[in-house]
């Protein structure tokens, strides 16, 4: 018991250590996942891309789903139910995606950093962008917030908006480039 | 209620007529699927209302599956009931299948002895049916298509290419990726070819909690192409019928063509 918690403390010191050296991510992203009080709640399936100003998707960034195996198979059943991903990109998508799929997360703020040289952002030719981050749970409701931006940042860029059910608040912050 | 009765009836309905209102429907469960192998179910009926069960079902003798390979399947679990039909369908393969019901039918009528005769049925049966020494023998074709489109993963075009007869629906928006708020472009062609100055129907389900159809009536221009402005997201029918004597029964003098889809459309 008495070397868990040393290892644990150690662990957190060494994170902790290496969180202070990390430097300020190029693009920043938080997403909150509000708490909400019903008796039946299943984490929402969250995806997260980046549209140009034609609304279509120009890169991924993320997609919280049920990835393990249920008696219907894995969760790739409900994805259309992000409807807007769905048709944008989730349905020309092979689940799972590396650097983008992984499992649902629960209640509270998560970030999301890239570096600009991630490929995805460095194909971006420069221009007028949105990001959007669309959310539904089973037996809960949708939700999409659209956070519009420039690419790349002059200035440092921060964008926020707030969901009213299913989103938090989610968060865009971009460092200007040099 | 025997079986050739039930045959004849939906040929009746199948048809275009004038004096028939009774729309004809097939209603799949979702369209827009996802996974390695969804099932759709899909309901088949003929019916005053949209999209409810309540008065014949709609046989499943001219089931057509067009896989997103281009390749025919068959449905699972099929079932005539006294309202409804329905059958499932595993949507194996990636891409969008195309589910129709074709009901290629003929009607005759002629006079034998002074005494007029009708005939109604498969244009296979009908060469037997009228006797060498029936005169006044007036002979149509029938070529009825019911169908609906549903889509795993992202929609294909394969499968729903023309087949070249009867009047079939060319969806120069895919059928699967209709939203409300936006226009959708189709071409309707006749035997594989435009039709000009087809009258459309389109009328929202739900139709029992409203007071009228709101059925939108639109027509094709020259290049057979007609465009519907979704207001809302749900599924909607579209029906249209026409007349010509391109026939491919030999005795038949005319043609009646008839061509229902049901297609949803979602939100944004």
């Amino acid at each position: 018991m008495n070397k868990k918690i040393t290892t644990l403390i150690l662990g957190c010191a060494i994170a902790g250590m290496a969180w202070a050296d990390e430097p300020t991510p190029d693009v920043a992203v938080t997403i909150e996942i509000p708490r909400i009080d019903v008796s039946e709640y299943h984490r929402p399936y969250v995806a997260a891309w980046i549209q140009d100003e034609d609304r279509q998707a120009v890169a991924n960034l993320n997609v919280w789903y049920q990835m393990t195996e249920s008696s219907e198979g894995a969760g790739t059943k409900w994805l259309p139910d992000l409807r807007q991903w769905w048709r944008r990109s989730g349905r020309s998508l092979e689940m799972p995606v590396d650097g983008v799929s992984s499992a649902t997360r629960p209640a509270g703020k998560h970030t999301l950093s890239y570096s600009s040289s991630d490929p995805r952002l460095a194909k971006l030719p420069p221009g007028e962008y949105s990001l959007v981050v669309e959310a539904s749970r089973e037996v809960g409701g949708r939700e999409l917030l659209t956070l519009p931006f420039t690419w790349p940042a002059k200035d440092l860029q921060e964008e926020q908006a707030a969901g009213k059910k299913e989103l938090g608040e989610v968060t865009l912050t971009i460092q200007p480039t040099h | 209620m025997t079986r050739s009765f039930l045959l004849a009836l939906t040929l009746i309905i199948a048809l275009p007529a004038t004096s028939f209102a009774h729309k004809v429907w097939l209603r799949p469960s979702q369209t827009v699927l996802s996974g390695p192998e969804p099932w759709v179910t899909v309901d088949a009926a003929v019916s005053n209302d949209l999209f409810y069960f309540n008065h014949f079902p709609l046989r499943l003798d001219g089931l057509e599956i067009i896989a997103p390979s281009g390749e025919e399947v068959s449905a699972q679990n099929e079932s005539v009931g006294k309202y409804r039909s329905v059958f499932d369908l595993p949507l194996t393969e990636k891409g969008t299948y195309r589910i129709a019901i074709v009901n290629r039918g003929a009607f005759a009528s002629w006079e034998v002895d002074g005494e007029r005769k009708r005939f109604r049925g498969s244009p296979k049966e009908l060469a037997e049916s009228i006797p060498s020494d029936a005169t006044n023998v007036r002979v149509t074709e029938s070529i009825g298509r019911i169908e609906t489109f549903v889509t795993n993963g992202a929609p294909s075009t394969e499968s729903i290419q023309p087949a070249g007869e009867g009047v079939e629906l060319v969806p120069l928006t895919h059928p699967n990726d209709l939203y409300a708020g936006e226009t959708t472009k189709f071409r309707l062609v006749v035997n594989g070819k435009p039709a000009e100055g087809l009258t459309i129907t389109v009328i929202q389900g739900g139709t029992r909690y409203r007071d009228a159809q709101e059925a939108k009536e639109l027509t094709t221009d020259e290049n057979g192409e007609f465009s519907v402005a979704w207001d809302e997201p749900g599924m909607y029918w579209l029906e249209t019928s026409t007349e010509d004597d391109d026939t491919s029964i030999p005795q038949a003098t005319s043609r009646r063509l008839s061509y229902a889809a049901t297609l949803e459309v979602l939100p944004q």
